[in-house]
């Protein structure tokens, strides 16, 4: 182990924060920049009848107005799974937000000007913003039948299913069968930061994007497919950005800006309001049915599901969203048999995307309900029964996956523990426990160089971004160690296509594990490379050649690294260069495409303190402990789960977006949506780790950052359940649901 | 539509003195982002919710997207540009990095900016006068234990939280 992984070093990037010094997307200033609004409709799903550009065009300081007649035919569509969503609306909106134009003027007042003078003739049409509605009989198709001419489904709106299944499900029996369906409703990111796309003409005849994007391969690859241009003639460079939670991680409105960047010849802007961010992307909401069979002895033997997501009017990501929330829908448990169904459903709303926890906290909410409900009804401790169902190390549980890899029974106990589990509860008081689980992208490649310079510092270039999780730090402590230099001797140079190589996604808390065992290996790279330079400087056989500790030890004499290569290359000149990868086995017969790298997962237990007259509860504690494996920075790791904790409660408590019958969102904006403040946080925190070095990472390390996410907003629903008798079937669960629901069991007994 | 007059004020901006020719419809915040390149007050919500854009007006926080420039006349405004002092990190600025307060920092310039304000009229507040004081500072990282444990950690600091040069006593709020 080496001087800095381990240890909480602090936050790179620190002080340009808390003096306002560094600079996000909307601080940029391109020279000759263009400003650019969107026109959208005052409805979701609509025929464009017309659009009359005459009075913005004419209005001085707008430079162009482009709608779909205006782009290259047919227009160009992108996606990061399916290519299905033009740049602009094609004939007509299928979501409230969608644009219909884009207005293109001198400064921003003169483009929100311009966009109000765009005259759009339009005839609303009947749209499906609810499951319900979008599987009744003869429902409007959401999505063009002709896009997907071989899918089976293409007469439907479901976007695809999947189907799991192991053991003997038909054939199957228990003591106890409880089964529900859980409600989660839309939410959305809600980053502090909200979207800005810029795109510049130029660099070699190609074209330049700053964007607030976590993957900026992704976009590179769909910018280059929409204005056709070679992939090395497309820059992407990703801002630091200010947050992300994967509302910023697959293509949003990049391709259309880099198409008018490209068409007026200048940089062009978009600057996203947090309202009109809210329409970029949200959560999925779900209907969640499950049954499940238990034995007397609360031994969950067969789990039989059925889930339906609402996702938006376009497929975005949600193929890996619901397949892979499905494959998790057993959460941590060992289940012998298992049937398991999923659709992803298309409406006539924002499209959903990836969100901190993908798809698992809809399924582990039911789940974990559901493991609740069970525990009541056999009269058994919320804890016990979970305990009594949890896998040790090694277990299969499912087949042909990776197995569990760390002491999970020991991590919730540790949650309960750090609660006073055992301890007597007061009055109008609740506990509640809740696992929260999911597995990381399958079968994606990181790929690194990190330089080491003639002075002994180093540079990293990494597609990797960094949106406040903390990568660039992490990857400073690990390349420091393994090189033996100083922390302060690593530079991070974060998510520019143009300057690092491929990594596939900044997402699925996979960073520290995949781009972090690239670094090592382009760090041993480097030493091999050392070796042979410091061989053909002395004249020793490289075998014989040690590196260690920032040192090379040749034949009883220790030359630092700037003596090696300024020995080759002349003092004060070259380099060497240590290329790495990390390549995930690709599986075309494993349903996610390969099997998890390691299971991602977090033990939470909740006390809340209930007011059983009006229903208002609030968080007296909260304990999470993280299986980490190892974590290369102990503060980062707490941070995280404390953050996904606090977005875990505001699911629990209060997030919902809310769609009306007309499919118009009605609480856009900070205003309308309420998200955890100060005053919501609980009155305890503990922020726990297990730490076994069982991770397949840098020095055991696993993967951090979606698990709080997942698992707190159950533990709170399992607390409040615990304290009023009553299982919740719907989030959030707000004071007045508890008031409702305790007048209505008051009401029936 | 007639171009609007400009107005002209006369505003203390980080101990600085400016005379400024403003549009009548143009924020305080929108002023010091685009007229001044002070970027390190952000916008984020844009309607008074998400305290993203808080400075402190005359000794008291105020959300500088709900403040138009015009209002500013004749005061004193300090960002978080003005902050730090003679190369040094303000106390509050130190403990946000040493607690790890930070995450993305988006919300951070925001949010210092409140907790100045408050240890400026209240050098020593409780945990509850923290929350209370930040309830208007959305953050979305961090879980905001850190950040009231950083506003605590100043505050502790020997000879409690530096007052910021050249405001006295009149910045204090009234309570």
């Amino acid at each position: 182990m080496g001087e800095y992984v381990g240890e909480s070093v602090r936050r790179s990037g620190g002080e340009e924060r808390v003096t306002g010094k560094l600079a996000y997307a909307a601080d940029l200033h391109i020279p000759d920049m263009l400003h650019a609004k969107l026109v959208t409709l005052d409805c979701a799903h609509a025929r464009i009848v017309g659009i009359d550009t005459t009075g913005a065009a004419e209005l001085a300081g707008v430079r162009c107005v482009i709608t779909a007649a205006d782009l290259p035919q047919p227009v160009p569509r992108y996606g990061p799974v399916d290519r299905d969503r033009p740049v602009l609306a094609v004939e007509e909106t299928k979501y409230y937000g969608e644009p219909v134009a884009i207005v293109v003027a001198d400064t921003e007042n003169i483009a929100s000007e311009g966009a109000a003078l765009v005259r759009v003739t339009r005839e609303q049409l009947g749209g499906v913003y609810t499951l319900e509605e979008a599987l009744a009989p003869g429902a409007p198709l959401v999505q063009d039948p002709a896009l997907r001419p071989e899918s089976p489904l293409r007469g439907s709106n479901i976007y695809d299913q999947w189907h799991y299944r192991w053991g003997d499900p038909d054939n199957t029996s228990a003591d106890l069968v409880i089964e529900n369906t859980y409600r989660f409703p839309m939410q959305v990111h809600f980053a502090i930061e909200p979207h800005v796309f810029i795109a510049a003409p130029g660099e070699q005849d190609g074209v330049v994007i700053w964007s607030t994007v976590q993957h900026p391969f992704v976009l590179q690859r769909e910018v280059a497919g929409v204005v056709g241009l070679p992939l090395a003639k497309v820059r992407v460079i990703a801002t630091e950005m200010g947050g992300g939670f994967g509302g910023k991680g697959y293509p949003k409105l990049e391709p259309l800006v880099a198409l008018v960047a490209l068409r007026t010849g200048r940089p062009v802007r978009l600057l996203m309001s947090l309202a009109e961010s809210f329409l970029m992307g949200r959560r999925a909401s779900s209907a969640v049915t499950m049954q499940n069979g238990f034995d007397a002895d609360g031994r969950l033997v067969f789990v039989r599901s059925s889930a339906d997501y609402l996702i938006g009017a376009y497929g975005d990501i949600t193929k890996r969203i619901v397949g892979k929330a499905a494959y998790v829908a057993t959460g941590p448990y060992s289940v012998r048999d298992v049937d398991v169904t999923a659709r992803a459903v298309f409406s006539h709303t924002v499209p959903a995307t990836a969100y901190r926890g993908f798809g698992a906290p809809q399924y582990l909410w039911a789940l974990e309900s559901q493991m609740d409900e069970a525990a009541r009804q056999l009269d058994m401790d919320s804890l016990e029964i979970r305990l009594r169902n949890l896998p040790a190390k090694s277990t299969v549980l499912i087949p042909g996956e990776t197995p569990v890899d760390g002491e999970w029974a020991e991590g919730l106990t540790m949650a309960a523990k750090a609660i006073g589990w055992h301890t007597p509860l007061a009055a109008g008081r609740g506990r509640g426990v809740a696992i929260g689980i999911k597995t990381p992208r399958a079968g994606a490649t990181s790929q690194v160089i990190v330089r080491l310079h003639h002075d002994g510092s180093a540079s990293i270039l990494t597609g990797t971004t960094e949106m406040g999780q903390g990568s660039q730090t992490v990857f400073a402590q690990i390349a420091a160690d393994c090189l033996g230099i100083p922390f302060h001797g690593v530079n991070v140079v974060s998510g520019d296509t143009g300057r690092a190589p491929f990594d596939a996604v900044t997402a699925s808390s996979r960073s520290t594990v995949c781009m972090g065992n690239a670094i090592c290996a382009a760090c041993e790279d480097i030493k091999g490379k050392l070796r042979e330079l410091a061989g053909e400087l002395s004249g020793a056989a490289p075998g014989g050649i040690v590196v260690s500790d920032g040192r090379v030890r040749v034949s009883g004499s220790s030359l630092s690294y700037g003596d090696v290569i300024g020995g080759v290359y002349g003092r004060g000149e070259g380099e060497v260069i240590g290329v790495g990868e990390f390549r995930q086995p690709k599986d075309d017969r494993h349903p996610l495409g390969g099997p998890s790298p390691f299971w991602e997962i977090i033990f939470v237990a909740a006390e809340v303190e209930m007011d059983l007259e009006t229903g208002s509860y609030a968080l007296t504690r909260l304990a999470t402990v993280a299986d980490i494996g190892k974590a290369i920075n102990p503060a980062q790791v707490e941070a995280q789960d404390e953050g996904g904790a606090l977005m875990s409660i505001g699911q629990a408590q209060m997030e919902q977006l809310i769609i009306d019958r007309e499919g118009i969102p009605r609480n856009l904006g900070a205003l309308d949506y309420r998200i955890p403040t100060t005053m919501d946080t609980p009155l305890e925190v503990a922020s726990l780790l297990l730490e076994n070095a069982d991770g397949p990472g840098p020095f055991g390390a696993k993967g951090v950052g979606e698990s709080g996410a997942i698992a707190v907003a159950p533990a709170v629903c399992s607390a409040v359940s615990q304290a009023t008798g009553v299982t919740f079937t719907q989030l959030p669960i707000t004071s007045e649901d508890v008031w409702r629901a305790l007048r209505h069991r008051a009401a029936n007994t | 539509m007639d171009a609007p007059a400009e107005i002209l004020i006369k505003v203390t901006i980080n101990g600085g003195q400016h005379r400024l020719s403003v549009s009548p419809h143009e924020t305080l915040l929108k002023m010091l982002r685009e007229r001044l390149l002070l970027a390190g007050t952000k916008e984020s919500c844009g309607e008074g919710e998400c305290g993203a854009c808080t400075v402190i007006v005359d000794g008291r926080a105020i959300n500088s997207c709900l403040m138009l420039a015009a209002e500013a006349d004749g005061s004193e405004v300090l960002t978080i540009e003005g902050l730090a002092s003679g190369g040094e990190l303000d106390p509050l600025q130190q403990a946000f990095i040493d607690a790890g307060a930070v995450q993305c920092g988006f919300c951070t310039p925001g949010m210092i900016m409140s907790a100045k304000a408050l240890l400026m009229r209240n050098p020593h507040p409780t945990v509850a006068q923290i929350k209370q004081a930040l309830c208007g500072n959305l953050c979305r990282c961090t879980g905001y234990t850190r950040i009231i444990r950083a506003v605590l950690d100043a505050a502790l600091q020997p000879g409690g939280p530096r007052a910021p040069q050249d405001t006295g006593e009149e910045h204090a709020e009234d309570n």
